[in-house]
């Protein structure tokens, strides 16, 4: 890295297009150099570079290209990448899309100047990820098992309650039979003032205010600045989890946002675009944003990530979560049918998914049982709901006993076992006792994925 | 010769140099100050590009780029077995080492541990002839591999002197006189440029299976030694836990794992799981035979398009010693895409969703590196290497370019469904879309070893499950009670395969692992259910009474009950079901 401070300030703009311009004429510039831009009227803004041909940089330009022009617009080459200065004093404290403290707070006086970008974990040093989180929701404790480091997006679709789950799970998650609570790092990207609002005040009913570090970069601030925002709060969190040894809850929302905006730097560029416009680098860059969740063997604290997408048309196979179900450990996947029954949380079980599920759950974590139910609940409603089609075309009375069985329990599942309240916050064992409880409706030679010993324990009569 | 040039662009891992005249097409060079490491990939005149692979954040133009005067190779040698690289074959263990839990750039760590001494016991001696290929020695790595050192294959000739003792590897452990008289002075050390493929005598016939202990594979859509597999699965379907079980439990000597642009957790969880998984044969620990190689999804994008290749050479550097090898490349999809994201900041002309049109040859290539072969030497030996490539096709779109271009080339199809995994059921291979075609190729070898109804048992399988399919349809619109009873029979059979069969828990400490006699007579099991059904039906027997028998608990279970006991049970099993059909 270049550490000479000789000023590098030229007035050489030839080129403003989209979020981009092109300076000519500079000396010594670094790939992703940070740079300092004045425009005409004396406004300050910040910029990146994107690419450097001899004497030429091509720079993104965070605050929006508007009123800049190719002839007095000042732009400094700061000699150092993306930066993040961090602090402990930083929780608590509500910074904007790069950075800025916008509470009205004190600048941050920083212990350490970190890269944003940070660098890759070494495989061999990661803890795999074990401990059990109770988020105190059904589906997601007793089925689609989070535990502690891992990176479990919300695959949501636009007017589902997807906000309000993520604040119920920022408020519930624990790990049961420890006192640490989460350190919650928010990063928002392009979500409107009422969203923003929903999230400040929930944070402040339930007095989590002071633990929480907020990045908030909203719809009508310049869609590039969301490029730096998911990047800032992670570097923060990296600092919070291995160097002050906290265990870090980030929840981000919204990635498809973000992912608008790394499309319109890519088609501003004329590059070869990938699937639907979205430039083919989109995964490397994603795994950037998600890979930073984890542990560290010999370090105390960990990174959950929990991103939320917001599925375009409900379209699961839609680049952005796609792509993401490939990266991250899993997907909790809301249903606007099962919504539009008027349930919440309306979590369809069957597309969700945790990876890290099997490790965290079990003898001594949750209970022995519990991959077993896990199980039987999966395939027994999947059968319901399969029974469902058939019972619009031949009726009910047309099915077997057993199949009759079955209808029942795919109806009691969803009003009992996936229907909570905003506020209900349930232990591993009521949701496993649930469960049981549902099992009854079923017929016991049914049951053939839990162990024959557990039956006979839970299903006594 | 050392060239040095200068760098004249950045975009992303790609830069352009000037001042390079005199390099070569895959020369590997050092950029910048930082000393990243890149290779060649297009030269113009003095100018030359080059994929870097490492980070370029802060690389500015100016800075000089040195060329190596060598092609991006790997080091061969004992010291490899039981290593985590990355995907320029630099260990991770070491980095680790040198930079902390996160991976600094420009880092310089040797492969293979030059200070270690390994016991080389010679296996020729002086006055012996020797070619390229020949076994010259042998060195115990780990419990479970013999490392055999083998004459480089440029060198022939007569043994002139050889060593016996400790010895590192890059210690002179024999030589060699070649036919006009000059010395070559042999190291156990390798060093062999990863984009060229290892040579061999000939190919073989792939006549002898792969056996994985998993019965949807082994039974219905076997992979032969020195076979090639597709694993297509859209995310969530199980796509990675049927790579490692195939990984932990595939009757290959070495396993080499390359996790391509995958997750950092996984990769952890075959670090953490493999030391203390035993090999169900030897019972040595699998790590002990199993070299790994992980890119991260967020590790570098150039490395990750050289990493199947690091991983394929070494795969061929084991088979030259005899071994039979099974790579898995998880996932060949993020291979792909990184030749595209490479090709972008090319601006070459893109063919078909955005990857190059060198796509379907660059996997051809990788693919036809498997193989079982006849090795070169004076005594050729059979070894193979089998590739199992897994695709993630976006949004499981089967019909995307890289799922097609693999399907030209792999002989076996395992169609992973997430429907299937939505239901739980695991492997989620869909028993209707996927296929071998070394079923016939291999039908010998199963009938030697678990019966000669092999091959009818397995065919009549696969039709009552292509019956049942149908079946489903017409229950859909008017319901089971509707069918004959025969045809419920055979829907409750189909069942029986799909659950009792098919399914099988990979978390089992039983169940994960089958052996193909246990296969073969789980399947027997079922299918004389089904005949005595069927005869039960035909004399008139009430399909309710049937469809309630006990034994079809027992017949779910036998997954469960381990090899040792399995013989004289599944023969109680069997009378259990003459008996009580008999009744019925």
């Amino acid at each position: 890295m270049n550490t000479d401070i000789k000023t590098r300030e030229y007035t050489t703009v030839t080129e403003v297009a989209g979020p981009l311009m092109v300076v000519e004429g500079v000396e010594g510039v670094a790939y992703n150099e940070m740079v300092d831009i004045e425009t005409p009227a004396g406004e300050k803004r910040s910029g990146q570079v994107l690419e450097v041909r001899d004497d030429i940089a091509v720079i993104q330009v965070f605050e929006g290209t508007q009123d800049l022009n190719t002839k007095t617009t000042k732009t400094r080459f700061t000699g150092s990448t993306a930066k993040i200065g961090v602090s402990k004093e930083m929780m608590g404290r509500i910074f904007n899309g790069t950075g800025k403290p916008i509470d009205g707070g004190p600048e941050i006086i920083p212990e350490k100047d970190l890269d944003i970008n940070g660098s890759p974990m070494n495989p061999t040093s990661r803890e795999y990820p074990a401990d059990f989180i109770q988020t105190g929701i059904s589906t997601i404790d007793g089925m689609n098992t989070l535990v502690r480091g891992q990176k479990l997006p919300i695959f949501s679709g636009s007017g589902l309650p997807h906000n309000d789950l993520a604040a119920q799970i920022a408020r519930q998650a624990k790990v049961v039979g420890e006192d640490t609570e989460f350190t919650v790092i928010f990063g928002a990207m392009g979500i409107t003032h009422e969203e923003a609002n929903f999230f400040m005040n929930e944070f402040e009913r339930t007095g989590a205010l002071e633990k929480v570090t907020v990045f908030m970069n909203l719809a009508d601030d310049p869609a590039i600045e969301r490029i730096l925002t998911p990047k800032m709060a992670l570097t923060t969190a990296e600092y919070f989890a291995f160097e002050l040894g906290m265990h870090v809850l980030v929840i981000l929302t919204d990635l498809t946002n973000y992912c608008e905006a790394l499309r319109e730097i890519s088609a501003a560029r004329d590059e070869v675009p990938g699937r639907r416009g979205y430039p083919g680098y989109m995964y490397t860059d994603l795994a950037g944003i998600y890979e930073r969740a984890g542990r560290i063997q010999g370090k105390e604290g960990s990174i959950t990530q929990m991103p939320i997408l917001v599925m375009p048309q409900d379209d699961i196979t839609h680049p952005i979560p796609d792509l993401t179900g490939y990266i991250t450990e899993g997907q909790i996947v809301l249903s606007r049918d099962i919504f539009r029954k008027g349930i919440y949380p309306p979590v369809d079980v069957l597309p969700s998914l945790s990876r890290l599920m099997s490790g965290g759950i079990g003898d001594g974590k949750t209970r022995p049982d519990h991959s077993g139910v896990s199980d039987q609940m999966y395939s027994a409603y999947a059968e319901g709901r399969d029974l469902r089609d058939l019972v619009a075309v031949v009726g009910e009375e047309a099915l077997t006993e057993r199949d009759q069985s079955f209808l029942k329990f795919a109806d009691e599942f969803e009003n009992r076992f996936v229907t909570q309240t905003k506020d209900e916050d349930r232990s591993i064992e009521e949701t496993l006792d649930l469960g049981w409880d549902m099992f009854r409706i079923l017929p016991r030679s049914e049951l053939k994925r839990v162990k024959d010993e557990f039956v006979a324990e839970h299903l006594k009569d | 010769m050392i060239t040095e040039g200068n760098i004249i662009k950045i975009a992303g891992p790609v830069i352009i140099a000037d001042g390079m005249r005199g390099t070569q097409m895959h020369e590997m060079v050092r950029v910048g100050e930082a000393k990243l490491i890149g290779e060649i990939i297009e030269l113009e005149g003095d100018t030359a590009t080059i994929q870097v692979y490492e980070e370029t954040a802060g690389i500015k133009p100016g800075e000089i780029v040195e060329s190596t005067g060598g092609p991006l190779s790997v080091e061969l040698g004992p010291g490899i077995m039981g290593s985590i690289y990355d995907g320029i074959e630099r260990p991770l263990e070491i980095i680790k080492a040198e930079s902390g839990d996160f991976i600094a750039r420009g880092i310089q760590v040797p492969s293979i541990d030059k200070e270690k001494k390994w016991t080389f016991k010679p296996v020729v001696s002086v006055g012996d002839k020797v070619t390229g290929g020949d076994i010259i020695g042998e060195v115990e790595e780990t419990s479970a591999v013999v490392h055999k050192i083998i004459v480089p294959p440029s060198v022939s000739g007569t043994i002139k002197s050889i060593v016996n003792g400790d010895y590192t590897v890059v210690d002179d452990i024999a030589e060699v006189e070649t036919e006009d008289g000059t010395i070559e002075k042999v190291q156990m050390l390798q060093i062999w440029p990863v984009r060229k493929a290892r040579p061999y005598v000939e190919k073989l016939d792939p006549d002898i299976p792969l056996v994985t202990g998993q019965r949807a594979q082994d039974t219905f859509f076997s992979v032969a030694k020195g076979g090639t597999a597709a694993i297509p699965g859209p995310f969530g379907s199980g796509k990675t836990v049927t790579q490692q079980q195939l990984a932990k439990w595939a009757d290959a000597d070495i396993v080499v794992y390359i996790g391509c642009g995958e997750r950092g957790n996984e990769m952890t969880e075959v670090l953490t799981e493999f030391p203390f998984l035993d090999d169900p044969k030897t019972g040595n620990p699998i790590m002990d035979r199993t070299v790994l190689i992980a890119n991260t999804s967020n590790m570098p994008v150039a490395a990750r398009e050289a990493c199947v290749y690091t991983g394929i050479t070494i795969a061929e550097y084991f088979r030259d010693q005899g071994y039979d090898v099974a790579l898995m490349a998880d996932s060949t999809s993020r291979w792909a895409e990184a030749m595209r994201e490479i090709s972008g900041r090319l601006e070459e002309m893109p063919g078909e969703e955005g990857y190059p049109a060198y796509l379907a040859s660059r996997l051809a290539q990788f693919y036809e590196r498997a193989g079982r072969v006849l090795t070169i030497g004076t005594e050729p030996q059979e070894a193979s290497i089998s590739v199992v490539g897994a695709v993630s096709p976006p949004g499981g779109d089967l019909s995307e370019p890289v799922t097609q271009n693999t399907l030209r080339i792999t002989k076996v199809f395992w169609a992973l469904d997430a429907s299937l995994a939505d239901k739980r059921h695991f492997p989620s291979i869909d028993w209707l879309q996927s296929y071998s075609l070394y079923v016939d190729s291999i039908q010998n070898w199963w009938q030697e070893t678990v019966g000669d109804d092999w091959r009818a048992n397995r065919d009549e399988a696969m039709v009552l499950l292509q019956e049942e399919s149908e079946l489903q349809e017409i229950v859909q619109l008017v319901g089971p009670d509707a069918l004959p009873d025969s045809q419920q029979v055979t829907l409750q059979t189909a069942r029986m395969l799909r659950e009792d069969f098919l399914q099988q828990n990979a978390f089992d400490d039983v169940d994960t692992y089958c052996p193909p006699k246990k296969q073969a007579d789980m399947l027997r099991t079922i299918l004389l259910f089904n005949k005595e059904a069927q005869n039960a039906i035909a004399r008139g027997g009430d399909i309710k009474k049937l469809e309630s028998l006990p034994i079809k608990d027992d017949i779910a279970r036998m997954k469960y009950i381990p090899t040792e006991e399995f013989e004289d049970r599944v023969k109680e099993i069997k009378a259990k079901v003459v008996e009580q059909i008999g009744g019925v």
